[in-house]
């Protein structure tokens, strides 16, 4: 397995999206973290979670580079060169996604780190100590669920193989669907607390926002059984068919 | 009108705009059929509700009309077609009007789907298209649609890849217009004043069409001006996209 | 007759479809160990699709196929076993040859040192930081011959590896694939050009339509496939026939004559001769190789057994 981690780590950073995904993220969600501090009025001192608002940004750059890093593999059938020297499709996979959740929790947590800190020096009070467990799970969990994410992202470029396909679920679905749902008379808000990243966002939710169901740890398992699911289903489909 | 007839040989004799065409009807007026078999007495079922799915078609119309240009450049036909035709600007902006009036005849179509499904399965609501209000609810999304697919186009000829278009329009339409919000003091100026959030006022705006309680509709869009003025708004930001994009077409090597 | 040799890639019954078009059509071969064989059928025959099954890519619907004994996906690390250059553009673009490489190399524990000596023997080495997605299509073939012998395998696979090249380009990769081939490797080279495997291969396994058509060697394809026929007409047609068939000719029926092959025009004249039989007609058909071909696998049935029993009248 090592030999893979190796392998996958290699053809993941001689390409350019990597690279691109880093600055992109880091500059997205710290320079958004900037935009707030410089912004915000005296009289109404910046908490810990007011310097994570922009971390969905980094979220769905983690999200398009997890599916890129599968999908140009069956762009530019790479997958078969890779299949040829590993015929082990499962362990490629599963290497595959653990370099990319790997890399998209480094992102997560220098996004979450780097914006608490600009914050700080921008704007901070005593608020904006980490003090309690949930001020860590705040930043802290960013990589956490960055990494599921990337998950979810290499299993849904799996399953559609496509570039152009992945990303627009990967992007409509959190950003769209999971919001859309609500407004379903009756059943909407019940749908949408079953929404895997309604659960991520509650997951990084200050406590007076983590809301039933299943409380924050709750949420961060369920979005991970829903990883876990998508990744089998993924496990399922590269094995069958042809490459 | 040969250049318009050409690019819409090429748009149909490919697969991904009959699929986005069918996920985008499917989508909204699936939606609007979801919204209509739901709706009960607390939550009537209006005008404006059988449209909440109207952002299903415009994220799938905008993902059709930049892979219009990006497969183009994906595939190297983007040269045979500046071979075929030498003026870029007259290619580019006949592909542009092709894609635009397919995106406008499926705003239409998903729209008034929308609205006659929701029709359909509760005849007794009052759906009736009675005020200025009501029918730029459902006939507008024609116009909303024609104009973000001439944006989506704009994106795909200066970005050219199809996953960075297509993750550019997305996280902007759906992310960044949302997010700049949360700046403090600034952020809901700068809010009011941003394309998609004018087409959104467009379609739901002045008066509040959606009749509903707060929540249990989408919010309202806050937009600086009123609809007509919104659209215009939304128009002239694809104008200025298009003539950047053209602009560069013309200087790039192809 | 070469039973002491060991069968490198061994397939039997191999069969793959497509939905309803049939890509392979239960197909069997071997390729002998230490031998170039090369893979002959028009495009389309299913020459690719073969190859992705031997490879493990594409799953066979139904039948087998063996490299040295095993299943290729149960190698464990396969580069050093099969290396395979099925199409040059399996390579991402934006990234340099080296890293291609190493990646390879890396997956499958080889030295370092191996990717050099790679880019080394197929010339790359100026250019290997260069992203591989400018190469020209000579340089990726490089590129892709190089990744097959990364792993100093024993077993060689090229799909078309000439396809698209330039005369220069052509006469490396020919050279190439006789060097591979005194080095003592196992190769299996496909193309659609018998003139190019009748320079470089020693066997043949030629399919049409997805089934096997012969298998054997360059020299006995080449005999049977390109036999210059004569057409004779004779008044004693029949006495002809004997005296013929008894010097070993094969006979076939055509209209009022006879065409004879395994034999030359001379030696029938000098037999007909011998044994007083007036001739009426006596003339040369010559048979192109490429026409045999184009014959031999435009019309596609189990060709094998008729060339080995040989037409009879």
């Amino acid at each position: 397995m090592t030999t893979l981690l190796a392998t996958e780590r290699i053809k993941l950073f001689t390409t350019r999206s990597p690279w691109w995904s880093i600055v992109a993220a880091l500059g997205l969600t710290i320079g958004f973290a900037g935009l707030v501090a410089l912004n915000h009025s005296e009289g109404r001192p910046l908490q810990v979670e007011h310097s994570q608002f922009g971390i969905q940004f980094g979220l769905v750059v983690v999200l398009v580079m997890a599916a890129l890093a599968v999908t140009t593999e069956y762009r530019f059938s790479t997958i078969r060169a890779t299949f040829q020297a590993v015929p082990n499709r499962s362990a490629v996979l599963v290497a595959k996604t653990a370099v990319v959740a790997v890399l998209a929790a480094v992102i997560g947590e220098i996004a979450a780190f780097g914006s608490w800190t600009v914050t700080r020096v921008i704007a901070g009070g005593p608020e904006m100590a980490i003090a309690t467990g949930a001020d860590v799970r705040m930043v802290a969990g960013v990589g956490l669920v960055y990494a599921l994410a990337a998950v979810i992202a290499v299993a849904v470029g799996t399953l559609v193989r496509q570039s152009a396909g992945a990303i627009s679920i990967l992007l409509i679905w959190p950003l769209l669907v999971e919001n859309l749902v609500q407004l379903i008379p009756g059943a909407g808000p019940h749908i949408h607390d079953w929404m895997p990243f309604v659960n991520a966002e509650r997951f990084l939710n200050p406590p007076e926002f983590t809301t039933p169901p299943i409380g924050p740890w709750g949420s961060l398992a369920y979005l991970a059984g829903v990883a876990a699911a998508l990744f089998a289903a993924a496990m399922v489909a590269v094995n069958r068919r042809d490459a | 009108m040969t250049l318009l007839a050409v690019e819409r040989m090429k748009l149909f004799s490919t697969r991904s705009p009959w699929w986005c065409s069918l996920i985008a009807l499917a989508l909204t007026v699936g939606f609007g059929a979801l919204m209509a078999g739901t709706a009960n007495t607390e939550t009537p079922l209006t005008v404006a509700a059988t449209q909440f799915g109207y952002t299903f078609g415009l994220v799938v119309i905008m993902v059709m009309a930049a892979l219009a240009i990006t497969t183009e450049y994906r595939f190297g036909t983007i040269r045979a077609t500046f071979l075929a035709v030498p003026n870029r600007g007259k290619a580019l902006l006949a592909k542009t009007a092709v894609v635009a009036i397919l995106a406008g005849v499926l705003g239409e179509l998903a729209a008034f789907g929308s609205w006659g499904i929701g029709k359909l399965i509760k005849p007794a609501s009052d759906l009736a298209l009675n005020t200025p209000y009501e029918w730029r609810a459902v006939a507008g999304v024609g116009l909303v649609y024609a104009v973000a697919a001439v944006i989506a186009v704009a994106v795909g000829v200066l970005v050219r890849h199809s996953a960075g278009a297509i993750a550019l329009l997305l996280v902007y339409v759906q992310l960044v217009e949302n997010l700049v919000s949360l700046i403090p003091r600034i952020g809901n100026d700068i809010h009011r004043w941003m394309p998609f959030t004018m087409s959104a006022k467009f379609i739901t705006g002045d008066p509040d069409v959606t009749l509903r309680n707060i929540n249990e509709g989408p919010p309202l869009a806050d937009a600086g001006l009123s609809p007509w003025p919104a659209l215009l708004y939304f128009a002239g930001f694809a104008v200025v996209m298009m003539v950047i994009a053209l602009a560069v077409a013309n200087r790039r090597d192809a | 007759m070469r039973a002491t040799i060991g069968r490198m890639i061994e397939a039997s019954g191999l069969t793959k479809h497509y939905g309803r078009t049939v890509a392979v059509d239960n197909l069997s071969f071997t390729v002998s160990e230490g031998r170039v064989t090369g893979f002959l059928g028009p495009n389309g025959a299913g020459k690719s699709t073969t190859m992705r099954m031997i490879l493990g890519l594409d799953r066979p619907t139904s039948g087998d196929v063996r490299i040295d004994g095993e299943h290729y996906r149960d190698l464990r690390q396969p580069l050093r076993t099969v290396g395979a250059l099925l199409d040059a553009k399996w390579v991402h673009p934006n990234r340099s040859a080296r890293a291609h490489l190493s990646w390879l190399a890396t997956s499958n524990k080889l030295p370092g040192t191996a990717v050099d000596e790679v880019l080394d023997l197929v010339g790359l080495t100026s250019v290997a930081r260069k992203n591989a997605g400018g190469f020209s299509l000579g340089m990726s073939q490089r590129l892709g011959i190089a990744a097959a012998l990364l792993g100093d395998p024993k077993v060689l696979l090229f799909d078309e590896p000439v396809n698209g090249l330039d005369p220069e380009g052509i006469l490396w990769i020919r050279r190439f694939m006789h060097r591979l081939a005194e080095e003592g490797r196992t190769v299996f080279v496909s193309s659609h050009l018998l003139s190019e495997m009748s320079q470089t291969a020693q066997d043949l396994v030629v399919i049409g339509r997805g089934k096997l058509i012969y298998q054997g060697t360059v020299g006995d394809f080449i005999a049977h496939a390109t036999e210059n026929s004569v057409l004779v007409r004779s008044p004693e047609l029949g006495r002809l026939a004997e005296v013929l068939s008894a010097e070993g000719a094969k006979l076939s029926q055509d209209g009022d004559g006879l065409q004879v092959s395994g034999m030359d025009s001379a030696e029938v004249g000098e037999l007909a001769a011998a044994a007083r039989i007036t001739l009426h007609e006596l003339s040369n058909h010559a048979g192109s190789l490429e026409q045999a071909f184009i014959q031999l696998t435009g019309g596609t049935v189990e060709y094998q057994a008729a060339t080995e029993e040989g037409p009879t009248a």
